[in-house]
């Protein structure tokens, strides 16, 4: 029996009651990832040996009939920027190629908790910096819907791993839809949390105040129990919040009955693409026939996200990326004085993405340049809070597409920065605004690539997002379809 | 023409708490090369900085011994520079919010008592050091980072230009250290530079109100160099000035072996900081209930416990001035009295023979081998006649070697005064019978010749005839 097409929450249950074994899962997967590994890339990492161990401990774990948490023993994957102890952390940069870290992202540290079994670390942008994964120094990810294709970005292998089988589960970061953008382009399920659920302590910092970690998996429920796994307050990270964490499993009931659903007329512009747009209004008439109340909303700043994002990001990751410079970790290439050495080795170490936006982010901060770019983009950024803020006191929930277009060819966008920035338009509100937000499959284009259909919550209102999420979700069948991977 | 100059310093101070500012390691001075070290403070990927509630605490306590306006809204921010001894390459510091801004303190000048205004206090994080094969970064073939100074928490304190010349920066600078010393939230030692100025100086036409163009000079960590410094810089700038030359705007670093002070960077290479807030961190928000608290948690400051042994002892304002420079050698002073010394020989006995033997050997007063209680003891033995202040010197001399007690001493050594009126007469009539010259200068109008005859005498009782009865005996004897 193949093992690798199920989700977590299933699988549990069949280790639960000893009708299979973590090592004869993790073998499984493994022997999926051989199988396509070669066509989808999503790894940048494989830690096999470990994987197996991590494997045999579960079992005998369940041999003593001592009773295991709910990923104990089943593999999945991590995005390479969050800190793995002892295992190599690269963000995909020729900066960190053989950057160890002597320590755990905390939520390496929540997760290990529970004992599952990591496979390894996952492809990505460099530091994150894109949205199809090209940008990876070492090789892009391709989808396992279509090898041809990006499989978004920058979570590009996590998103990859869940859809292909090569993970059942996997961690991913999202700036300005690094998880939702992926999962939308893989058919899976994505979720970042409220800015601050989720501890972005070990996390390699792209844009400080957009970051968060969050969970990319096969249905809502194993995304909820994965959220519940590595969400609540860490006292290594200011930002994070202090509120309880609530109970998520709670909000895996099919109810939308009297649910208030804003639908944003500043998301549906005349030009989107029609297949997009068409899944998604049957999503949300799927959601009116199961009892939610649809109204539309306005969020009249919407224009604006792509700039201020594509100003505050780059601002931080400016100075954020400072601290590779060759002298007491990451790659170092040597010079004839040490300002000669700092340059050559970041001349030669980033790639050209991550060189893009430092230039962008120090011009945005440097003098004379302050007030009129990097100080007016956080004014507008409070004016698009204040847009949610407001949309929010009229409904419970915003459902908009969460890519404004299927997956598109590899090197289809890489010569033009510009038009692939635009394709955040739907994902970059939330990150400014701190909002939590799911990606979920709600059909396919013509080309049989998935469709994501995004739902954003109010702050630190994962739940409702859950349970909206879950009820759409079996409504229908798509979570259910894997990507078949040709050979 | 006549200039005056304009000076305004920027005083870094570390704090001394346990930690450091942003991550849990020991702040501990000297240390092995590398062993107060996290991934916090070495800036690893993925660290996250976390405040160090006792940091903004000193600061706030700082900001209120220094007269100012607490900000109850302040926020970190980034100062992005490159340099191998700054693990991000930026200096988590803070910029338009500082904790504290607008305050004052009051030095001592030639023409009485000026006000120096502060600008504001703001805290940050110290870099590391750099450990050099050669004696620059640039003449050496290698140099080795040493990150256990890396994060330990700074105040800068900013003055407005409000001094004039180097002597009026040194009063400044010396009243800071005075103040964080008495509210114990810096060790303020300068040679392992706990405390260390930026100097800024530009000079004008005497009279007139515009400035003129400035230099800086960095880390100075001594008070004679801010002196040394600003006098020479004072001078330079002059020569410039008047040979009808204009002084560039410039970073200068202070040469104490040499003298002098030497460019290092001008405007035009000067550093764009590219100042950005923090986002790793949440604002601080200070109620007025904390600060009132802290308020009432401080010592009496310099000026206040001045003001009070002046009024309370009668001592003059330039040894009330000196006694509660430091908080160590008022609290002493107080311990003295306490032990029922007169204030004023407990000054002066403080000032004179304790101050000289404590420099001499380069101790500071805390470390002290007399300590208050002996102190106080000998000088109530002197108001009581039992001992001279000469002997006293003797028995203080003793008592800095020994830990006997004055009395002890006295008594060991038969040091007691004599003030038997017939033992010392005896003595005086031998010695007038021994020394008919002087005696005979002294009747012959030569009132001076009395001081060979006193001497003789306290040469025979080896010092301990009561000086005043040896003087009216004497007197009596000759003038009859």
């Amino acid at each position: 029996m193949r093992l690798y097409n199920k989700p977590a929450h299933e699988l549990h249950d069949l280790l639960a009651k000893k009708e299979i074994s973590s090592v004869e899962l993790t073998k499984d997967v493994l022997a999926r990832l051989d199988e396509t590994e070669n066509k989808i890339q999503a790894y940048i990492d494989v830690t096999r040996e470990t994987a197996l161990q991590e494997a045999e401990k579960a079992d005998k774990k369940i041999a003593a009939g001592e009773a295991i948490s709910y990923f104990e023993g089943i593999p999945g994957a991590i995005k390479d920027n969050i800190c793995t102890k002892g295992v190599k952390t690269t963000c995909a940069s020729r900066m960190l190629e053989n950057f160890v870290p002597p320590y755990n992202a905390t939520v390496m540290e929540k997760l290990q908790a529970e004992r599952p079994v990591i496979l390894g670390k996952a492809n990505m942008d460099e530091f994150a910096m894109g949205g199809s994964t090209e940008n990876s120094a070492f090789h892009p990810t391709h989808n396992p819907w279509n090898a041809d294709c990006v499989p978004g970005g920058s979570s590009g292998g996590s998103a990859a791993a869940v859809a292909a089988g090569s993970a059942i589960w996997a961690l991913g970061s999202d700036t300005g839809g690094s998880i939702r953008q992926p999962a939308s382009f893989c058919g899976v399920v994505g979720m970042k949390p409220t800015y601050g659920r989720v501890s972005r302590y070990g996390l390699v910092a792209f844009a400080s105040s957009l970051d968060q970690i969050g969970p990319l998996t096969r249905d809502v429920t194993d995304c909820a129990h994965l959220l519940q796994t590595i969400a609540g307050n860490d006292k290594y990270d200011s930002t994070s919040s202090a509120s309880e964490v609530p109970d998520y499993t709670i909000s895996l009931v099919e109810d939308v009955k009297g649910l208030k659903i804003g639908i944003p007329k500043e998301f549906f512009v005349k030009g989107m693409d029609a297949e997009v747009e068409t899944a998604v209004r049957d999503a949300i008439r799927k959601l009116e026939s199961l009892g939610a109340n649809v109204q539309e909303i306005s969020l009249p700043h919407t224009e604006y996200a792509i700039s201020v994002y594509y100003l505050i990001a780059p601002a931080e990751a400016a100075t954020n990326l400072e601290r590779y410079d060759g002298v007491s970790y990451g790659a170092r290439v040597d010079g004839v004085d040490v300002v000669d050495m700092m340059t050559k080795t970041r001349s030669e170490k980033f790639g050209e993405e991550v060189k893009r936006r430092i230039l962008i982010g120090n011009y945005a901060l440097s003098a004379g340049y302050y007030d009129a770019y990097y100080l007016k983009a956080l004014k507008v950024r409070r004016l698009i809070k204040e847009d949610y803020d407001k949309a929010f006191g009229q409904v419970d929930v915003i459902v908009t597409p969460t890519a404004p277009t299927p997956a598109y060819k590899i090197g289809e966008m890489s010569n033009d920065p510009l038009k692939m920035y635009l394709q955040d338009i739907y994902t970059v509100p939330l990150n400014l605004a701190g909002l939590p937000g799911i990606s979920l499959p709600c059909g396919y284009s013509s080309q049989k690539l998935p469709i994501g259909l995004q739902i954003i919550g109010k702050p630190l209102d994962e739940a409702t997002v859950l349970r909206t999420a879950y009820t759409y979700e079996q409504s229908q069948s798509f979570h259910k379809e894997m990507a078949e991977v040709k050979a | 023409m006549k200039y005056e100059a304009v000076i305004g310093l920027e005083i870094h101070s570390e704090l001394k708490t346990n930690t450091k500012i942003f991550c849990g390691c020991a702040t501990t001075f000297g240390a092995e090369q590398n062993t107060h070290v996290c991934p916090v403070c070495l800036g690893l990927p993925g660290v996250l900085p976390v405040v160090n509630r006792r940091v903004v605490e000193f600061a706030i306590k700082a900001g209120i011994a220094l007269n100012c306006t607490i900000n109850k809204f302040s926020k970190f921010d980034r100062k992005n520079y490159y340099y191998p001894d700054l693990p991000k390459n930026f200096q988590t510091s803070q910029y338009d919010l500082p904790i504290a801004e607008h305050g004052y303190v009051d030095i001592e000048t030639e023409q009485g008592k000026k006000r120096i205004r502060i600008t504001r206090i703001h805290m940050e994080e110290d870099a590391g050091k750099l450990v050099h094969s050669g004696t620059t970064i640039k003449d050496s073939a290698a140099s080795n980072v040493d990150y256990n100074r890396t994060g330990v928490p700074l105040i800068e304190i900013v003055s407005e230009p409000d001094m004039s010349t180097p002597q009026e920066a040194r009063a400044y600078m010396e009243k800071i250290k005075s103040i964080l010393e008495y509210i114990d939230v810096s060790n303020c030692r300068m040679e392992e530079g706990n405390l260390r100025a930026d100097l800024n100086i530009s000079l004008r036409p005497a009279g007139t109100k515009e400035l003129g163009t400035k230099a800086e000079m960095k880390n100075i960590n001594s008070f004679k160099a801010v002196e040394d410094a600003l006098t020479y810089e004072i001078e330079r700038q002059e020569e410039i000035l008047e040979d009808g030359g204009h002084i560039v705007q410039e970073t200068r670093t202070w040469d104490p072996n040499r003298g002098v002070t030497l460019s290092m960077r001008t405007k035009e290479t000067a550093q764009d900081y590219r100042y950005m807030p923090e986002p790793d961190l949440v604002p601080i928000i200070t109620t007025d209930e904390e600060i009132e608290a802290y308020r009432k948690g401080l010592p009496e400051l310099p000026d206040a416990r001045q003001a009070r042994l002046e009024e309370k002892f009668g001592l003059s304002s330039y040894d009330a001035g000196i006694i509660t420079s430091s908080r160590d050698m008022a609290e002493y002073f107080d311990a003295v009295v306490a032990e029922g010394a007169d204030p004023k020989l407990a000054a002066n006995w403080m000032m004179g023979d304790l101050s000289k033997n404590l420099n001499s050997e380069g101790k500071e007063i805390k470390d002290s081998p007399v300590d208050a209680k002996r102190l106080g003891k000998m000088i109530q033995l002197i108001e009581k006649g039992t001992i001279s202040s000469k002997i006293g010197k003797e028995v203080f001399k003793t008592m800095w070697e020994s830990p006997d007690d004055p009395e002890k001493i006295i008594k060991d050594k038969g040091l007691v005064q004599i003030t038997d009126t017939k033992e010392i007469e005896a003595i005086v009539d031998s010695v007038i019978a021994a020394n008919p010259k002087p005696v005979a200068d002294y009747k012959s109008g030569n009132k001076k010749a009395i001081g060979a005859l006193v001497g003789q005498i306290m040469k025979q009782t080896r010092g301990k005839a009561n000086p005043q009865l040896v003087n009216q005996l004497l007197a009596q004897k000759l003038d009859q």
